[in-house]
Parts: structure tokens; sequence; C-alpha cells
């Protein structure tokens, strides 16, 4: 059986480089527009790297501040000041 | 990476913040301080296992949620100021507000109080951190959907009272009593219920697909304060995995406690979530998604893959899982059709799907919709139509644990209503289903206390013996206002008027609504 993580942004600006930056590192992702909201899901695992994002923003960036456009995610987390992943073991 | 970062990473703040803030007490034992600890049997070996992925501390804590504040007070205020209730599908939709905030949002408020008492109740300082993070999110989440729907309450009825409504409303003990039934329970039932059951498994079924119709149907402030509960949800659904992993690490013997625990509470979590299948099948007029694909999605898909994780620790999928699975195809139709021909006692109105409405259900239901519910549901209309619109006056049997009233049917016999009743110590009770009367089984002592608002009724004790006099004395539902049909009530009339199809009705004191 498949086993999917996701992660849910809110559909705005913020969100258009996390979806960029998710898009790059995890190429196999599928990304669904539906509405005011964008979903992401992967097979097992799901990866935000802090230095794509810093390149897509062209700032520093923290990881935590994810934390105010995410709307749900799906799988465990693992977070460190370099990324954010999900996945299913 | 140290020189050019001065601050503190991650892990290390968390450990100063969070876990180094806590002492070992001396003057006290610990077993005195945190009595509550091991009465449910849960054995607890290492607390400095727990983890907290998102390894949040309290200053970064008020920082972000702060923001997330300041975002959408902006966009509440911008509502206000332009209307925004004119402009949204159909005023049909305020009536699944009006049961959001009577439903959900005094849950949210119960959950700030079960996470600030648990939160007292762990010895482990990682774990009590989560649960006054938690606490205060859900304080929040109560106090901004009452800020979002004022607005709705200055144009539209039966918003005017819910925390009374919540209390004593017959299909509002259905949520009220979720929530009590998980705060009277011991600290480890607590989180495995809210922060496991409901928050990880199923609450992506009440935000996630309902919000996003919000935002479809043109309500911005309640997409908003959605959104924004929601990403609050993501940290409080990780709080809920670590906690049931954290638990089933600790000792073998707590496997099964467990596991009759995630049985129990998503069976509830499921019965409950009947209210929001209505809510996204028949109330939003713009549909973005059948709750029959919300269930595959949401429950089928991601419960699937997380129960899977789970097995290595001797966790199966819950209990009745089929059964569940099976009624996605018919909980939204049984649960609108009862509120259909009770809504002489709701807050809210009701109607019959218009026919590209039926079209949709029939399309998205293709197995049960016109096989099972169609042909009712144009009768009905038909009565309507020829001023015979259909209440039902006889008040429904309770099921004991869930308290909705026993309206769903037999998995393998959609023809047949699901009844289960046993007796105990002298006294005989009804459940709508195994789901429900196992749970009563394994607690009798706690479910023969349940408060039935049909029994209380019949015992006198809400104000008076008729339908009238309990439904406007006790339940505060202004007759003929807030409660019947949708088609040619007070808010029918009024969103014709704001939509000039109709010249306003010149009536004593609605001046000031006109927006």
């Amino acid at each position: 059986m498949s086993q999917l993580v996701f992660i849910a942004f809110q559909d705005n600006d913020n969100a258009r480089y996390l979806v960029e930056a998710i898009q790059e590192d995890n190429p196999e992702a599928e990304v669904q527009h539906q509405p005011a909201m964008i979903r992401i899901q992967a097979e097992k695992r799901l990866v935000i790297n802090r230095e794509t994002m810093e390149e897509k923003l062209g700032r520093d960036w923290d990881v935590q501040e994810m934390l105010i456009d995410v709307i749900s995610i799906g799988g465990n987390v693992d977070e460190d000041d370099d990324h954010f992943i999900l996945q299913w073991n | 990476m140290a020189v050019k970062n001065k601050k503190l990473n991650l892990k290390d703040k968390y450990q100063y913040l969070t876990r180094d803030m806590a002492w070992e007490p001396t003057y006290q034992k610990k077993k005195d301080i945190f009595p509550d600890e091991d009465f449910e049997g849960i054995k607890i070996t290492d607390w400095s296992q727990w983890e907290d992925p998102f390894r949040l501390t309290m200053d970064a804590y008020w920082k972000y949620q702060a923001e997330k504040e300041k975002k959408l007070y902006a966009i509440f205020d911008a509502f206000a100021q332009n209307n925004g209730h004119q402009n949204i599908s159909d005023a049909r939709y305020v009536n699944a507000l009006k049961l959001f905030l009577t439903g959900v949002s005094p849950l949210e408020y119960a959950a700030f109080q079960g996470y600030a008492r648990v939160g007292r109740q762990f010895s482990g300082a990682g774990a009590r951190v989560a649960c006054q993070m938690q606490a205060i999110d859900e304080l929040r989440h109560s106090q901004t959907q009452q800020h979002a729907m004022s607005h709705y309450n200055k144009h539209f009825n039966g918003l005017h009272d819910a925390s009374h409504m919540h209390d004593r409303v017959w299909f509002l003990s259905v949520p009220k009593s979720f929530f009590d039934d998980a705060r009277s329970a011991g600290p480890f039932e607590f989180l495995t219920a809210i922060s496991f059951s409901f928050e990880y498994v199923l609450t992506n079924l009440l935000f996630v697909p309902f919000m996003s119709g919000a935002a479809y149907n043109g309500d911005m402030a309640t997409v908003t304060f959605g959104f924004s509960a929601q990403s609050d949800e993501a940290r409080h659904m990780t709080l809920g995995l670590e906690v049931i992993k954290f638990i089933l690490e600790q000792h073998e013997d707590n496997v099964p406690i467990v596991q009759r625990w995630i049985d129990k509470w998503f069976w509830r979590g499921f019965r409950l979530l009947s209210l929001v299948g209505m809510m996204m099948d028949y109330m939003l007029p713009n549909k973005v998604m059948s709750w029959a694909e919300a269930w595959e999605v949401y429950y089928e898909q991601n419960g699937g893959a997380l129960f899977k994780d789970l097995e290595r620790y001797g966790i199966r999928p819950p209990k009745y899982q089929d059964v569940a699975n099976d009624a996605k195809n018919h909980v939204s139709h049984q649960a609108w059709s009862t509120f259909y021909q009770y809504s002489q006692a709701t807050n809210f109105h009701t109607w019959m799907p218009e026919e590209d409405e039926m079209k949709w259900l029939s399309e998205k239901y293709p197995e049960t919709f016109d096989k099972y519910y169609r042909d009712r549901f144009e009768h009905w209309d038909k009565e309507q139509k020829a001023g015979r619109r259909f209440y039902n006056n006889t008040l429904p049997q309770l099921c004991q644990v869930c308290q909705i009233p026993t309206i769903f049917t037999e998995k393998d016999d959609p023809s047949m209503l699901s009844h289960r009743q046993i007796q105990h110590e002298g006294e005989r009770y009804h459940f709508c289903s195994d789901g429900c009367c196992d749970i009563f089984k394994n607690e009798p002592e706690k479910y023969i206390q349940a408060w039935l608002p049909v029994h209380q009724i019949y015992q006198g004790n809400c104000e008076g013996a008729d339908v009238e006099t309990v439904v406007s004395k006790y339940y505060h539902i202004k007759l003929g206002e807030d409660n019947l049909e949708y088609l040619g009530s007070p808010d029918h009339q009024r969103w014709l008027e704001i939509k000039g199809l109709k010249p306003r009705a010149s009536k004593p004191g609605s001046e000031q609504d006109a927006a």
C-alpha cells in the first residue's frame, strides 16, 4: 500500500516560495491546488531545505517561519535549523 | 556555522528553555505533585525520551502567534468594513456557520480547559510545555471564531446565544458530550482522545475541506480563522503522534490500553463528524468535494499511512473502521434528513437541495443517493411546495453514548436502522451501533450518567413539556426567526433584499440591518 506524507499551505505569497522550494527538492511530489490552499503529497518522504528557501527568497529564512502559512501535515516530523522533514518509517 | 550564527541552535534553545526550566522536587514527593499520572495503568519509565519535533520555545511561540493574529484581525476588519457578508455565495451558507458557532467553537474552549488541566498532570516538562501552548492556542481559536462570526450576527439570525445553546440544545449535546467524556478521563486518555484520535486522525476533515469550502463560498472571514487555527493544528497533530509513540515506547503494557482508547475515540470522533459531513454535502452552496471524497483522502489514505506506521508498536487500525468507511456514502444524507425533519428545534434553517444540487449528489454518491435518498427528498420537496412542509413531532430515540438519534443504518443493509440494546443493573440502554455499545460496556458507570436531551425533556427538566416552550424558553431559539424552513425565513427575505431581488419590506426596526 502506498504511504503518502503531505503538507498543506494557505495559498498566499509566502507559500509560492515554499512550493517552489519543495518542488525543486522533491521532484516526485504532487502539487494540488484547491480553493485557498495548496496541498503537496509525496510517497514516504518530503523535505523543505532552509538553503533552497533562502535562495528562492533572497534572504535569511528561519525554518519555523513556515508555521505561519502551514495548514496541515501528515507524517512524522523531523525539524532542525536546516530542514523540515515529513516521513513515514 | 558557530561563527556565523551566534544564536543558539534550535535543539539547544529548546533544551535550555524547556527541559532545563524544570527541576526535581525535594520538599514534596513526585507522586503527591502529580497524583493523576498512574491511575490509568500507563507506565512511564523515562520522561526524558519525550520528543517535541517542532522544538518550539515560548519566545518563538509568542512571536509567531502574534504575527498570525495581526494577519487575521486585519482580514476581519476588512471583511466587516466591506460588508463581506454580502459577497457570500448564498445565505443558506450562513447556516453552516450557525452550527459551527454553537457546535464547534465551544469545543475549542473545552479543549483549552482540558489542556490547561492535563498540562498540570504530567511530571515530564516537555509534555507540560506542549500542553500549555496548546491550551493557549485553543483559547485563541474559541475567541477568533467568535470574533469572525460576530459580523454575521449583525445580519443573520440564530447566532445570538451560542454558549447557552451549547449546554442545552438537543443536537449540541453530541459535540458537548464528546468533549465532556474526554475531559473527565485521565490525562493520558485525554491526550489519546483529543491530541491523537481527534487532532491527528480526524481534524483535517473538519478544518481543511470545509474551510476550503468556505473560501469557495466567498466567506473570507471564516476561511481565514479556519486556516489560522489550523496552522496551530499542525503543531497539535505532531504532539498527538508523539504522545502515542512515546506512550507505546515506554512499556509494552501500555499497548492494549492505548489500543482500546484508539478504538473508542476513533468511533466517537467518526460519529461526531456526521455533522461535518452534512455541512459539506448540504450546507455549502458551492461545493468543493463530497464528504465521501474527503473521507477517502483524509481518513482512508492518510489514516491508512498512519496506522501502517504504528504497526511496529503492535497497534492495529481502529475497530469498526470498516463500518465507518462504508458509512461515508450514507451519513451526510441521513444526518441532513434528520435535521430537515426537526428544524422546528434548531437554531439554523434547513431546506431540500435544488435540482442541480441533487444532480451533484447523484454523481458523487452513485451507489447510494438515487437508490436510498432521492425519492424521500423529492417527496418532501413536493410536500413543501404544496404548503405541507414536513416536520417530525415525535422526539427521537437517542444513543446512550454518542447521543445522536438512532438514525444510522446497518453496514450490509442500508434499508435497516442500526439499533443495539443491553440491560445493565435492571435498566435498558439503547445504542446506534456496536461501536457505541462496546464503549458503554467498557465503562457503564460513566455512561449511565449521560444527560440525554430527549429524556430530560420527558422528565420535565427543560422548562416545559411541549416543543415550543422548550425551544423558546429553554434553548433561547427565537421561534419563526431562527428555526424552521429556509425558504421564506427572515434570513431568506433579507438575502433577497441584499441582492436586490425584492424590495425591502418596511418593517419597523429593520432599517439599521441594511448594511
